[in-house]
């Protein structure tokens, strides 16, 4: 049975979802042109995350196996339709810029493979931490993603963050050169693609220099999770 | 007494990697010089600047992959992709231009997939589109041949402009840059012109007033050098030129008002240097004799669909990139019938007898 420590450590990075699963590429990769975009859907989903795997859990004793794949649809469904009619309320300025990719939360598989995959094994204290913590996952991915994108771009970091936070958002904008001299490709589809391969190539390299690394600190870090947890 | 023996194989290939690019860069020289006779000494400031930056990366890469910097360096694919980049981008283009261009054809094009041999895309071609895609009002600035005889760019002012991105004082982008034949022909026929309307223009001459047909044709001499050093076989270059020249003769046919002449159409843009240097990288083209065809076919084809009908007034390097990702599959279905192997249905290469 994985600990609470085993779960937050798979979601944010053993198994996280965009870097290792690679679930969910699809808004990844076209809605993270820019932070506040990525931070935008990045919250929508995690939110979506948390709380269809609470459900899913609830009911996880209830629930026909036969008739779950559809059950855990309807649950997501409702959930992000609740979502997007509260993005469209308070933040309308980037539910226009998300546009169809917020009800396409309902069709990302990083969701719907968490519901099967652990929160319809697991009790609800773990699969909303489990949810949390994919979410999270998944929102790192595309924050980096975002900001690497924004950055080569446009030249700007934290641009538009009014449509998040109302308008002292302004102040967060940071420039760093003039947004004509972008590097255009960053901002279109191939660029995203490439992004990606670069970000996943920076997790493997990073795990291969962790491997090759301080071995024994990890077993026993390992060691003292259940323990602690 | 003792006979040495030799394991196979037995016969050795006449040229090595390293020959065969020293024969091509040897074949782009009569070109090069003829792109720098008509448009200033920026040619040769692009194509030294590609060389020196692909070669500096190529040995910082094979460094980083720890691998013998000296043999991989040896092959010459390095200079060679540099300068079909330098020759593809525009002769007053900035460095930086040419420093990410080549970035992406050397990192990300090559090595990133394995090194020579490996990779699946043109590099050359891999930069030219990055560039083309992300600096698209960098990448227009042609200048005219024309106008330049007039306005000479010495070696050190075309120097400085290179490095610095702006003209020499008292000279304007406008003042010598003019559109492409392509372009002019693009935009003319948008605006509702005929293709005679639009050739009236100054941009356009007949065979031997501009420079663009005379440059073709100097990339051509240098193709037939290849072919008669037996560097390229024949069936890629043909097939490219047949694939733009059929198309463009046919819709050529049913409306010269409409569409441009077959001749323009081949020897304009980069479609010689293209069918001869740039298809028949050894790499990323298809290999057998059918597959080779319908690769040039296609890039033919595809060159003519994209500049009569598409977003971008040339297409070669669109084109060449489109078909490296079909060549697998090309050699795959056209695979030749081994020897002691029945044709057709026969078992697969390697399932025995």
């Amino acid at each position: 049975m994985s600990t609470p420590a085993d779960i937050i450590r798979d979601g944010l990075w053993h198994n996280n979802p965009g870097l290792v699963q690679l679930l969910g590429l699809c808004p990844l990769l076209a809605i993270s042109g820019t932070v506040v975009n990525a931070v935008g859907l990045g919250i929508a989903t995690t939110l979506t995350l948390l709380l269809s795997n609470v459900i899913v859990s609830l009911i996880r004793e209830h629930v026909r196996s036969e008739i779950r794949i559809p059950v855990y649809v309807l649950i997501i469904a409702s959930i992000v339709t609740a979502i997007e009619l509260a993005m469209n309320a308070w933040f309308h300025g980037l539910f226009l810029i998300l546009g169809i990719f917020i009800p396409l939360i309902v069709t990302n598989c990083a969701i719907i493979g968490r519901a099967e995959a652990f929160a319809s094994r697991n009790s609800v204290p773990r699969a909303a931490l489990d949810g949390l913590m994919m979410g999270l996952g998944f929102t790192g991915v595309l924050i980096a993603l975002g900001a690497l994108r924004e950055l080569l771009g446009q030249g700007t970091l934290f641009a538009d963050f009014h449509l998040l936070l109302g308008e002292w958002g302004h102040a967060l904008r940071i420039e760093f050169f003039p947004e004509e001299h972008g590097f255009l490709l960053a901002l279109l589809p191939p660029g995203a693609f490439l992004a990606m391969g670069l970000l996943i190539a920076v997790k493997n390299w990073i795990d291969a220099a962790m491997e090759s690394g301080p071995e024994p600190a990890e077993d026993a870090a390992a060691e003292t999770g259940p323990s602690a947890g | 007494m003792r006979f040495r023996t030799e394991s196979s194989p037995h016969v050795i290939p006449r040229h090595s990697v390293g020959g065969v690019m020293q024969q091509v860069l040897l074949a782009l020289i009569p070109g090069t010089l003829a792109m720098t006779w008509f448009f200033g000494w920026g040619v040769l400031i692009n194509v030294a600047l590609a060389v020196g930056f692909a070669v500096a990366l190529e040995a910082a890469m094979v460094a980083l992959r720890r691998r013998p910097v000296g043999p991989t360096l040896a092959d010459n694919s390095a200079i060679v992709t540099g300068w079909l980049f330098a020759l593809a981008i525009p002769p007053l283009a900035p460095f930086w231009i040419t420093l990410i261009g080549i970035a992406f054809a050397i990192v990300v094009a090559k090595h990133l997939y394995g090194g020579l041999g490996y990779n699946p895309f043109n590099p050359a071609m891999v930069g030219y589109v990055v560039v083309l895609v992300s600096f698209p009002r960098e990448m227009a600035l042609w200048p005219a041949p024309e106008t330049l005889p007039q306005m000479p760019l010495g070696l050190w002012q075309s120097l400085q402009t290179v490095l610095t991105g702006s003209l020499p004082a008292g000279m304007e982008w406008d003042a010598i840059t003019r559109a492409t034949p392509l372009d002019a022909l693009r935009e003319g026929l948008v605006s509702g012109r005929t293709v005679s309307e639009v050739t009236a223009s100054p941009v356009f001459g007949s065979f031997t007033e501009t420079g663009w047909e005379w440059i073709g044709n100097f990339f051509l001499l240098g193709g037939l050098y290849l072919l008669f050093r037996r560097v390229i076989r024949w069936e890629i270059p043909l097939a490219v030129i047949l694939g733009v020249a059929i198309p463009a003769g046919f819709f050529w046919i049913l409306d010269p008002g409409a569409h441009a002449s077959p001749a323009f159409h081949v020897f304009s843009g980069a479609v010689i240097l293209g069918a001869f240097f740039i298809a028949t990288d050894p790499v990323s083209a298809a290999t057998t004799k059918l597959g080779r065809i319908l690769y040039g076919a296609g890039i033919g084809l595809l060159i003519y669909v994209i500049r009569a009908w598409g977003g971008y007034p040339d297409a070669v390097a669109f084109a060449v990139l489109l078909m490296n990702m079909v060549a697998p599959t090309l050699d795959h279905f056209t695979r030749p019938r081994i020897y002691g192997h029945s044709s057709g249905n026969g078992p697969p290469p390697g399932a025995g007898p």
